[in-house]
């Protein structure tokens, strides 16, 4: 009964949490990346190449301690940032090792090598062997997750989705992936409208199948809005007229600050590569 | 199914990213020959629609919920190239902006859910749902085990993905470097779930739209053009006869009959030596001049052994045991090779609608 009465509460009241903190996520990056900090004053160019190799030597490191510099480098440029640690725990660190320990846990048992420890009461063997790759696993994973998250909290996201040009990366993309970002937050508006509007019609628990049927009537509404969507702003942008051809205004400027980062950034990336060969 | 950073080597990430570059590209171009104009705000709306499909919490039997990835609903009614760049840009936005799936690892999981997602979305949709009319329930339950099915192979490749880096990166001491569980243990661990939860939402989802919208918009799975106004173009192979293919036609017919031209060349290939090689000295003695006067090993290696054991060609050395005359054999074996060839592209572009007649409905 417990268990019947959280699951018809949780369906739509969890798919309403899952668009909220989509929203609050959006909101909260902005937040942070309007605030003066180190990485919010850099040239969003530099910092994806600045940022980017930092991310690829932290999975190439063959060596635990260097992955763990890293990591403390990117906690270091994240206190420069004015990146609360507090975020960084609650929104990748405990998420990152939640998830990746639960996934690298068995490791501990099922990679063959050297005993350090039996469990008394199954008897099964932890090798050190094992214990190393979940380390090297669950190190990596919040190294690269932290810096790649500094990147984008840093960043306000038009900026960055412009600086991926950097990347060469088609200008087309680039317009198609700042209007994605800009009409999620619409559909996400919508998706909230509509189960909202179905929560306020409720008035006893639907079954299994009923819920199922709503989920799925809702996905297929936003599919059919998704598609209208799309014909009025392809109007839209040709009663303006957009032929096809996208343009981007690049208004960056690069100073002493960006070179410095880049100069700093790339050394330890190099500095890194070396030593966890 | 999103695979982090960190759970695959960079060689792995980089060769994933390399597959998947040119069928972006390619997918790319087609999507802009079909839409024209249209391409930008199009891919952009549908990729937010994708986005938010990943978002929905799908009521599963048995009291749980799950995740779909919205790439069956998103074949089905845009085609497999569109689908794939919707899913890839919004599995991008994922990962770049919530930290769902690594950076280093887009290739992958764009390769694994978007492209082969599609892809299998596609065909499966195909050979089910076939000729029947827009309305039929049988393109629901069509679009509902393509997402299925869809979303198992694409767990199945990250899964081989996974299993594969324990068996090649490994340090001094053996720990594996990534992902550490081998494919015996990666495999069944990712299929369970997506065979049972993931799966069912994906195909809930997939089925559920497609139920949906022959309900309240048929027309958006009548016309996969109803998309976009500008006529279609047909694309080459639409409009091939006898006529245009001729050349090509004779060029293959020339190609077969100068096979046996590879009676004339002397030794042997490079690495294709079969277990008896290594017992004939003759044979030796052309495998160290070919390797840089490096000599063979004594025996056989035990897994060539014993996995040459495995298959026996029909046409061994391209001449069938009939066939008294090796040209006469090569020639046969490029027939019948060409033949195979074409037969299962035949196969493929029938299962996957390619006739003339019905060019114009999903």
């Amino acid at each position: 009964m417990t268990s019947e009465r959280k699951n018809s509460r949780g369906v739509v009241e969890r798919s309403l949490a899952s668009f909220v903190a989509a929203l609050e996520h959006a909101f909260h990056a902005r937040e942070l990346a309007e605030q003066r900090g180190l990485l919010q004053s850099v040239d969003p160019r530099i910092k994806i190449v600045a940022i980017l190799p930092l991310i690829v030597i932290a999975a190439l490191a063959r060596r635990l301690w260097v992955i763990a510099v890293l990591f403390l480098v990117a906690i270091v440029i994240a206190m420069l940032s004015q990146v609360p640690l507090a975020t960084l725990t609650k929104r990748v660190w405990l998420g990152v090792f939640a998830f990746t320990g639960f996934i690298s846990l068995p490791a501990l048992f099922l990679v063959p090598g050297q005993t350090i420890y039996t469990l008394p009461l199954p008897g099964w063997t932890v090798s050190t062997q094992g214990l190393r790759a979940a380390t090297y696993l669950i190190m990596r994973a919040e190294t690269a997750a932290t810096f790649s998250v500094l990147l984008v909290l840093c960043t306000p996201w038009s900026s960055l989705l412009k600086a991926l040009r950097v990347l060469r990366l088609p200008v087309v993309l680039v317009v198609i992936l700042g209007m994605t970002y800009r009409y999620i937050f619409l559909l996400l508006r919508n998706a909230q409208d509509m189960f909202t509007s179905r929560k306020s019609r409720m008035v006893g628990r639907l079954d299994g199948p009923e819920q199922r049927r709503a989920a799925t009537a809702c996905a297929g509404v936003l599919m059919s809005k998704t598609l209208q969507l799309s014909g009025d702003v392809y109007m839209a942008m040709r009663s303006r007229g957009f032929q096809g051809e996208v343009y981007l205004l690049d208004e960056f400027r690069t100073g002493w600050l960006d070179w410095i980062v880049l100069t700093a950034c790339m050394t330890i990336a190099a500095l890194a590569f070396w030593f966890g060969r | 199914m999103h695979i982090p950073d960190g759970y695959l080597s960079p060689s792995t990430c980089a060769v994933l990213y390399g597959t998947a570059i040119p069928i972006w590209y390619m997918a790319f171009a087609r999507v802009k020959r079909l839409l024209n104009t249209r391409l930008v705000p199009l891919l952009a709306v549908v990729s937010a629609f994708c986005f938010v499909i990943m978002m929905f919490n799908v009521p599963l039997p048995g009291g749980t919920t799950g995740h779909a990835v919205g790439v069956g609903a998103a074949t089905v009614v845009l085609g497999p190239w569109a689908s794939m760049l919707s899913v890839s840009i919004a599995l991008l936005i994922q990962a770049v902006f919530f930290g769902d799936g690594g950076i280093t690892t887009l290739g992958a999981n764009c390769f694994n859910m978007a492209i082969v997602g599609s892809i299998v979305a596609q065909v499966v949709y195909r050979a089910i749902a076939r000729r029947t009319a827009v309305t039929s329930p049988r393109r629901a339950l069509a679009a509902g085990l393509a997402g299925y099915a869809a979303i198992n192979v694409a767990a199945l490749f990250a899964a081989c993905e996974l299993g594969i880096q324990p068996l090649l990166f490994k340090d001094a001491s053996g720990t594996p470097l990534y992902a550490p569980y081998a494919l015996h243990i990666a495999i069944p661990a990712m299929m369970l779930g997506h065979l049972t939860f993931a799966g069912l939402a994906e195909l809930f989802v997939s089925g559920g739209v497609v139920a949906y919208l022959q309900r309240a918009n048929p027309v958006l799975l009548g016309q996969k053009s109803s998309v976009a106004t500008e006529p279609t173009v047909r694309p080459p192979a639409a409009s091939s006869g006898w006529r245009t293919t001729r050349p090509l036609w004779i060029r293959l017919a020339l190609l077969m009959l100068l096979t046996p031209l590879g009676i004339l060349a002397a030794g042997t290939a490079w690495g294709e030596w079969g277990t008896r090689d290594f017992a004939d000295p003759q044979m030796r003695q052309q495998i160290t001049a070919a390797s840089g006067d490096i000599a063979p090993p004594a025996r056989e290696p035990q897994g060539l052994a014993r996995l040459s054991a495995l298959w026996s060609a029909p046409f061994p050395q391209y001449a069938p045991p009939f066939v008294r005359r090796p040209a006469f054999g090569y020639v046969m074996s490029a027939v019948f090779g060409s033949g195979l060839i074409l037969g299962c592209f035949l196969l493929i572009a029938w299962m996957a609608g390619e006739r003339p007649d019905s060019r114009t409905s999903p």
